[in-house]
């Protein structure tokens, strides 16, 4: 078995070194070993994922191979499933870099050794495959492939597979999982996060937020507008897409805006439009406090835009997808398990 | 295409460059014919450069997106983009020679990279890895997340490198590896070279030698 395959917990002593040599690191290394890994908190579970290349060199059914390698393909160029199952312009990798593996840019792993579990956004106990669903409502603006079909099975199959050798159910926090946000030293200010915006987003997403097609093939993602993924989606929590933005980007260099820059952009971006939540109920006060403790109060949907009254996702337009109504959203899960 | 957006851009360009001393203008190809030839003697008449194993290699500009090519030509001048040989020439250049210069090149038909043809198939496979997927656990992201699909280029901020030059693409990595190379924005090009080892610039530079460019601005 490839020695990639492996989960550490790790012991540090916190004290021994300095965050400042924590970040140079990490950026040279996103899976340094242990004794290199400042930046890691005491007693978290660590795990590398294998490469494409462990893929090829390990012990496992050529068919199953065949499987891994088309959810990979999935994963990374979501965009061949445009029209019928996406509908913006999204990859799976445009939000998860790095293929999935990489800590700090929600490494989808983690989905893997964790789930089923019960998620409040829906309020129940979901699987693997119902939560790449949920990434298919929201995210990809579109609505999933069904339970059990090849395209569920295959990115089942790679989240599956870059978990090899972590534990189920760990007992211990995950290292990078998710997108954590950094400190916020102000309230976040939309002029600010505009103006930070245009200085270090716009070359690659654009001023308007649309993302850039070179010829037609997709290169920067879209964060708003009929391209980008719906009100719905997690990354429109503003502490999310801060996460996002100070653990990831510029593309490259992680952790080089402050945390206040951070906020201010993600505060910005996610008080721009975006197709309608597919939650929707056809008013939006009435979305906004029907999902509010569970999503929304950590959104701005349905609050006023200050500088223009422009009221968050008070619109019908649900993008590309038009009247496609995701069939997972909203569909009801153990109604045959009594009260406890 | 997005037009308007990069009509947008080019006039914030256009500032940018203005507050730094220049003027973002329209070139005229005819008229840049004739300003190159101040620049055929490396270039070629061709616009196709000319790779050198071990001397400093001329970077084929044909097929070249035109603003790419006047920024560096005015990031030469400024001293903002370091290289004894090109600031001369660069020097000989108005702002309206080089906007007509950048102009002429980007309309030439792209020639082929030279320098990759005896790179092992090892060397070749890291250099595709590198180029379409990255190296995420050294943080190499991929070459093709910025300079677009097959390497091709990205509107005028991030040039083609597909059917570049192997000497002259590693030349510049390790430029940027080594900061006397950073006239790119944001630092996007030099935080990754600085990550990359000798052979993974070996690789990508032989990787993209070998590879189509994109077709000229007079083709599409």
């Amino acid at each position: 078995m490839s020695n990639y395959h492996r989960y550490i917990v790790i012991a540090l002593s916190s004290s021994a070194l300095a965050v400042g040599t924590g970040l140079s690191l990490y950026a040279a290394n996103a899976f340094a070993q242990q004794e290199e890994r400042a930046d890691a908190a005491l007693n978290q579970l660590v795990h590398e994922p294998p490469t494409m290349e462990d893929l090829e060199d390990s012990d496992l059914h050529p068919e199953l191979k065949k499987v891994i390698r088309y959810g990979y393909d999935l994963f990374t160029n979501t965009q061949q499933l445009r029209g019928e199952y996406v509908f913006n312009d999204m990859n799976c990798s445009s939000c998860h870099l790095g293929e999935g593996r990489v800590p700090f840019s929600a490494p989808v792993w983690a989905a893997a050794i964790t789930l089923p579990d019960f998620r409040g956004k829906n309020q129940h106990v979901n699987n693997l495959e119902e939560r790449i669903a949920g990434c298919f409502a929201y995210s990809m603006n579109g609505t999933p492939p069904e339970y059990g079909s090849d395209e569920m099975l295959a990115l089942s199959a790679y989240h599956q597979w870059l978990a090899t050798g972590a534990p189920m159910y760990p007992d211990k926090p995950i290292y990078g999982r998710g997108f954590p946000a950094p400190e916020q030293p102000e309230t976040p200010s939309y002029a600010r996060g505009e103006a930070a915006y245009q200085e270090n987003c716009a070359i690659c997403h654009q001023e308007d937020g649309s993302g850039h097609y070179e010829n037609g093939e997709y290169v920067f993602p879209a964060p708003w507008g009929d391209g980008s993924n719906n009100w719905g989606a997690g990354i429109a929590r503003v502490e999310t897409m801060a996460g996002f933005i100070y653990q990831n980007m510029p593309l490259g260099q992680p952790r080089s805006l402050t945390g206040q820059q951070a906020w201010d952009i993600a505060y910005y971006i996610n008080s721009q439009e975006r197709p309608q939540d597919p939650r929707y109920t056809g008013d939006v006060a009435e979305t906004a406090e029907r999902f509010g403790p569970t999503f929304h109060n950590r959104s701005l949907y349905g609050q006023t835009r200050e500088h223009d009254g422009h009221v968050l996702g008070d619109h019908a337009n649900f993008g590309e997808k038009g009247d496609i109504q995701p069939w997972n959203v909203g569909m009801p899960r153990f109604e045959n398990l009594s009260e406890e | 295409m997005k037009t308007s957006m990069w009509g947008r851009l080019s006039l914030l360009m256009g500032a940018c460059l203005m507050a730094s001393g220049s003027i973002a203008q329209e070139g005229d190809a005819e008229r840049g014919e004739a300003a190159s030839a101040t620049c055929v003697a490396c270039h070629q008449a061709n616009g196709g450069g000319m790779n050198i194993p071990g001397g400093e290699s001329w970077p084929r500009l044909a097929g070249l997106n035109a603003n790419y090519i006047a920024k560096q030509l005015h990031d030469f001048k400024a001293g903002d983009r370091q290289n004894a040989t090109m600031v001369t020439f660069a020097n000989m250049l108005d702002d309206q020679q080089i906007a007509d210069v950048a102009s002429y090149y980007s309309q030439l038909p792209a020639t082929p990279g030279q320098g990759g043809d005896n790179a092992d198939e090892a060397l070749l496979a890291r250099g595709q890895q590198l180029a379409e997927r990255g190296d995420w656990n050294a943080y190499i992201v991929s070459c093709q997340s910025c300079h677009g699909p097959g390497g091709q280029g990205v509107g005028e901020t991030f040039p083609g490198i597909a059917g570049q030059h192997a000497g002259y693409i590693s030349a510049q990595l390790n430029a940027w590896k080594s900061d006397t190379r950073s006239n790119d924005p944001q630092n996007l090009m030099g935080a990754i070279a600085k990550r990359m080892s000798e052979e993974d610039i070996q690789a990508v530079s032989a990787w993209y030698a070998t590879q189509p460019a994109a077709e000229g601005e007079a083709t599409q």
